[in-house]
């Protein structure tokens, strides 16, 4: 069967190569040019404009059934001065593989609550962070679902919902780079951006 | 007693048959893992012609060995240009013969991989581009090259984290995410241009974008409700379609080449498990991995009959293969992220050394696999993307 087969295509091959050029010579036949590479030049991307607003496809949930809280805009706080060490001190870890705040961390997602009542007009970029366990898929989201989580507890404790942006780095932007517990359980966390509106 | 005789014997036949059905189906298409190389030998070729044919060929399930032994003799010179035949041995037949111009010598050699593999009624990849991530930490940017790593370009240089390239079939467009706006946005970049549009940027993070076989959807991973959930738009951002309502964890979507079904890694009653939704909406279905621990990042073959998956065991993760319709899983090398190659058989997937990524291509009915030539200044090289 396999013999007949290419026995054919020798025989098919033959008489196409007799046909087209008498077939003397036993080198290579039919010089095939290559076209030129497919990707040319990639230019710089640029700035990357134009900003597609949110279309707001779903109805903001009743307050009998346990739903997220629809996040904001994406550039409500565009231009907001970021401050990284007022709440340096209150950031939030995490067990791993786990967006559940525990009881021990409470208290910190409270004293939170308390500098953004006591600071009013200021907001809160809550950063969540993954360690190096688990891949880069699934890091993305478990970074976002852990600042998610301390987002509704903050709004559980009175803070508007327009206070609180959430990112998520995955395990991306590590506090120690070593791959012990040790480290990891210092990477499982949320840190707290402080965001103050820009001097005008 | 006689009539259970009967049934048993019934049975017997019934599980012997689907058996010998199911070897059937191997013969067609790969057995993952359990396929013997197919033997070749190279003679007159020399360095980089030679070291590109052994890669590109052992890649796609080729193995090397002396004239002897081998089903199939290649050989030619590469003076400037490529000239290369092969040929069958056992019935002194050519399957390729040619005289190669234009180009570099790689892509002349890459197109005679091609034509080899074509004639053996495969399709060759050797010609074909891959997407990755690439880190310099804290940064990352994306970057293009070819199947084997060489010619890389830089895509982005946004100076902060861009990472999950997706490659738009057939098309010379990516989608990625980026942090460039100080968010998680999804974008839209043009290769052939370099413009680029910001596609996805909702409130809260746009993450993990898959754009659909025929171009003309995306799923991605978005928290604008306050939930990491599944949704699907148009390539135009319209129709914007929520998939999935949970506050688990949903992540990594991919689609079936008949565009139907979005796959993606999900968790069930807190273990994680891989899931697929119809893209116009509709119920869950579970797909079975046979107890491979925490599947994520899935991948369904273009050929629609498989899906490759990243699984994680305590000492580390591993490739894993499952029919598309779920069953019994199949572990191949360790690694993460795979993608599929147009061939249905090749995967790239990244391997992870300390905290650093290389990249790699495994041959998944023989196993073989070899890593992808590095950039130089690029610390980790990850999540693939092959163009197809």
């Amino acid at each position: 069967m396999k013999l007949n087969k290419f026995t054919n295509l020798l025989v098919i091959g033959l008489v196409l190569c007799v046909a087209a050029s008498g077939c003397k010579s036993k080198k290579p036949v039919g010089v095939t040019d290559l076209p030129a590479p497919r990707v040319g030049k990639v230019p710089d991307a640029g700035p990357g404009a134009p900003i597609k607003p949110d279309q707001g496809t779903t109805a903001v949930p009743g307050p009998s059934v346990p739903e997220g809280t629809p996040s904001n805009p994406a550039n409500l706080h565009d231009g907001w001065i970021k401050d990284a060490e007022a709440l340096k001190a209150q950031t939030v870890h995490f067990d791993f593989d786990s967006s559940v705040i525990k009881a021990s961390e409470k208290p910190k997602v409270a004293a939170v609550a308390d500098y953004l009542k006591a600071n009013k007009g200021k907001a809160v970029l809550v950063e969540g962070n993954c360690d190096e366990r688990g891949t880069e898929g699934y890091n993305m989201s478990l970074g976002e679902r852990r600042a998610l989580a301390v987002r509704e507890e903050l709004i559980g404790l009175g803070i508007g919902a327009t206070e609180v942006d959430t990112i998520s780095y995955g395990k991306d932007r590590p506090v120690d780079p070593g791959h012990d517990e040790s480290a990891w359980k210092k990477n499982r966390r949320d840190d707290f951006i402080v965001l103050s509106p820009p001097a005008k | 007693m006689r009539l259970k005789q009967i049934l048993m014997a019934l049975i017997l036949v019934g599980a012997g048959g689907s058996t010998y059905s199911q070897i059937d189906i191997t013969k067609t298409t790969v057995a993952p893992g359990n396929t013997p190389p197919i033997w070749v030998s190279m003679s007159g070729l020399t360095g980089e012609a030679a070291s590109t044919l052994q890669f590109d060929l052992y890649v796609q399930g080729f193995a090397f060995t002396n004239a002897a032994a081998a089903q199939y003799l290649i050989s030619g010179s590469n003076n400037e240009n490529l000239q290369a035949k092969a040929v069958d041995p056992h019935n002194q037949s050519t399957l390729v013969s040619k005289a190669y111009a234009g180009a570099s010598l790689r892509r002349q050699v890459h197109a005679f991989a091609d034509d080899f593999v074509q004639a053996l009624s495969r399709k060759g990849i050797a010609q074909t581009k891959i997407a990755f991530k690439g880190e310099n930490s804290p940064d990352s940017e994306i970057y293009v090259a070819d199947f084997d790593g060489h010619n890389t370009q830089q895509v982005t240089k946004d100076q902060t984290l861009v990472a999950a390239p997706d490659w738009v079939p057939k098309h010379m467009a990516l989608y990625y995410v980026s942090y460039k706006l100080n968010h998680a946005d999804i974008f839209y970049h043009d290769l052939t241009t370099g413009a680029r549009r910001a596609f996805a940027r909702y409130g809260g993070s746009n993450m993990s974008p898959a754009v659909s076989p025929d171009g003309s959807r995306v799923a991605m991973i978005l928290s604008k409700d306050g939930w990491t959930d599944l949704y699907v738009c148009d390539a135009d951002g319209s129709n914007l379609k929520r998939l999935t309502k949970s506050p688990q964890d949903e992540s990594s979507p991919c689609w079936s080449p008949d565009g139907k079904w979005i796959c993606f890694a999900a968790k069930e009653k807190e273990r994680r498990t891989l899931c697929k939704v119809p893209a116009a909406g509709g119920a869950l279905q579970h797909i079975g991995t046979s107890g491979m621990p925490s599947p994520t990042e899935p991948d369904w073959s273009p050929d629609g009959k498989w899906i490759a998956f990243t699984a994680q065991y305590r000492s580390g993760f591993q490739i894993c293969v499952v029919p598309a319709e779920g069953g019994t899983a199949i572990s191949l090398v360790e690694g993460e992220d795979p993608s599929w190659a147009p061939n249905s058989r090749t995967l790239a997937y990244g391997r992870r050394r300390g905290g650093h990524y290389t990249l790699s291509l495994l041959d998944v009915p023989t196993k073989q696999y070899k890593d992808v030539s590095r950039i130089s200044g690029i610390s980790s090289q990850s999540q693939p993307s092959w163009a197809r």
